[in-house]
């Protein structure tokens, strides 16, 4: 994975069937980018509804979340509809998980990304990463505690 | 992974207070998991008795589970009146009726006073309550409906059937008679 203080390799995904989503569009917010393998995993344990959920959490801290899977758009789309996702999710899909390379979470083998976390500064600069293990949702436990990190490091630079 | 924050005076305990054996679940009413774990609690208490302590935190999955905030919210509105637990249960056993007529049905049968309960239903505090657990779940790294804390670590090894038991068995002998 990229290490921390290293700055997040730029990016432009379709996020609908007609608009592309770029890193550079966030500039002055904090951003969490959540590679996964796939959509329509099982309901109610899954990664993508659970962090719907916990989006209000997320924008207090001024963190956008963002999902990325070599899924296309048009799957994006139903999956999005059906789980009624409020937030984009990216289709790394052409050429396939090019994004995830960049990013250092592509499987080669199974041809899907693996489950990881980034946390982006608001200069997009990675603050914080983690890989989760195979099959295991890895919450956000993690996050919360990067993004709070931050705030604290800001409070201090401010003294 | 660890708890946060612990248990406390703020939570709602049912069982001995002092016992060997802190079980915590995060769950949702609505959720068909946290259902068929309900029953599965109950003989956990049952087979334990003085050595458990059960702990409930409100995790709804709003977005997916529309029903599940408002009954919780009738489970905090219960509590007021002393009657948490009576609510929690007859929901669990209810719990593909969650419409507010059926809410309002079940507060009946339990013995709340109505007028009361349909008073505190409307107050911000029961929400709020709520989502101070939800948030403290994000923060325990909940990543599912129910997941389950025993003496504040996270429990991964699966709930179904007897395998809570078994786990406490083998890691807490003594609690076991």
């Amino acid at each position: 994975m990229l290490s921390n203080g290293t700055k997040a390799p730029d990016f432009s995904l379709f996020a609908t069937p007609d608009q592309r989503i770029s890193l550079e569009e966030f500039r002055g917010k904090r951003v969490i980018l959540a590679f996964y393998p796939a959509d329509w995993s099982p309901v109610c344990g899954d990664q993508m509804a659970l962090y719907n959920e916990m989006l209000k959490y997320f924008h207090k801290h001024n963190a956008e979340l963002v999902g990325i899977s070599v899924d296309g758009k048009w799957c994006h789309m139903a999956f999005s509809q059906e789980r009624k996702l409020h937030f984009p999710l990216l289709a790394d899909f052409e050429p396939k998980g090019a994004v995830a390379n960049l990013y250092q979470v592509y499987d080669e083998k199974i041809g899907e990304c693996r489950r990881a976390l980034y946390v982006l500064d608001e200069e997009g600069i990675i603050r914080w990463s983690y890989l989760s293990p195979v099959g295991m949702n890895p919450g956000a436990d993690g996050i919360m505690d990067a993004l709070e990190e931050m705030n604290s490091v800001q409070s201090n630079l401010s003294v | 992974m660890s708890l946060r924050p612990p248990v406390s005076g703020k939570d709602h305990i049912e069982g001995n207070e002092k016992a060997m054996i802190e079980l915590v679940e995060y769950g949702d009413y609505q959720c068909p998991h946290c259902g068929k774990a309900y029953p599965i609690v109950k003989k956990l208490q049952q087979l334990l008795g003085d050595q458990l302590k059960f702990v409930f935190r409100n995790f709804p999955l709003v977005k997916i589970h529309e029903a599940a905030m408002i009954a919780a919210a009738a489970t905090e509105a219960a509590a007021l009146q002393g009657k948490y637990w009576e609510m929690h249960d007859i929901i669990f056993e209810n719990q593909e009726f969650l419409d507010p007529d059926s809410i309002f049905d079940y507060a009946g049968r339990v013995g709340l006073d109505m007028k009361k309960f349909e008073e505190d239903m409307e107050r911000r505090e029961l929400m709020e309550k709520v989502e101070t657990d939800f948030e403290s779940g994000i923060y325990s790294g909940v990543n599912a409906t129910p997941t389950f804390f025993i003496n504040g670590e996270k429990y991964n090894n699966g709930w179904e059937a007897d395998r809570m038991f078994d786990f406490i068995k083998a890691t807490y002998p003594e609690a076991v008679k």
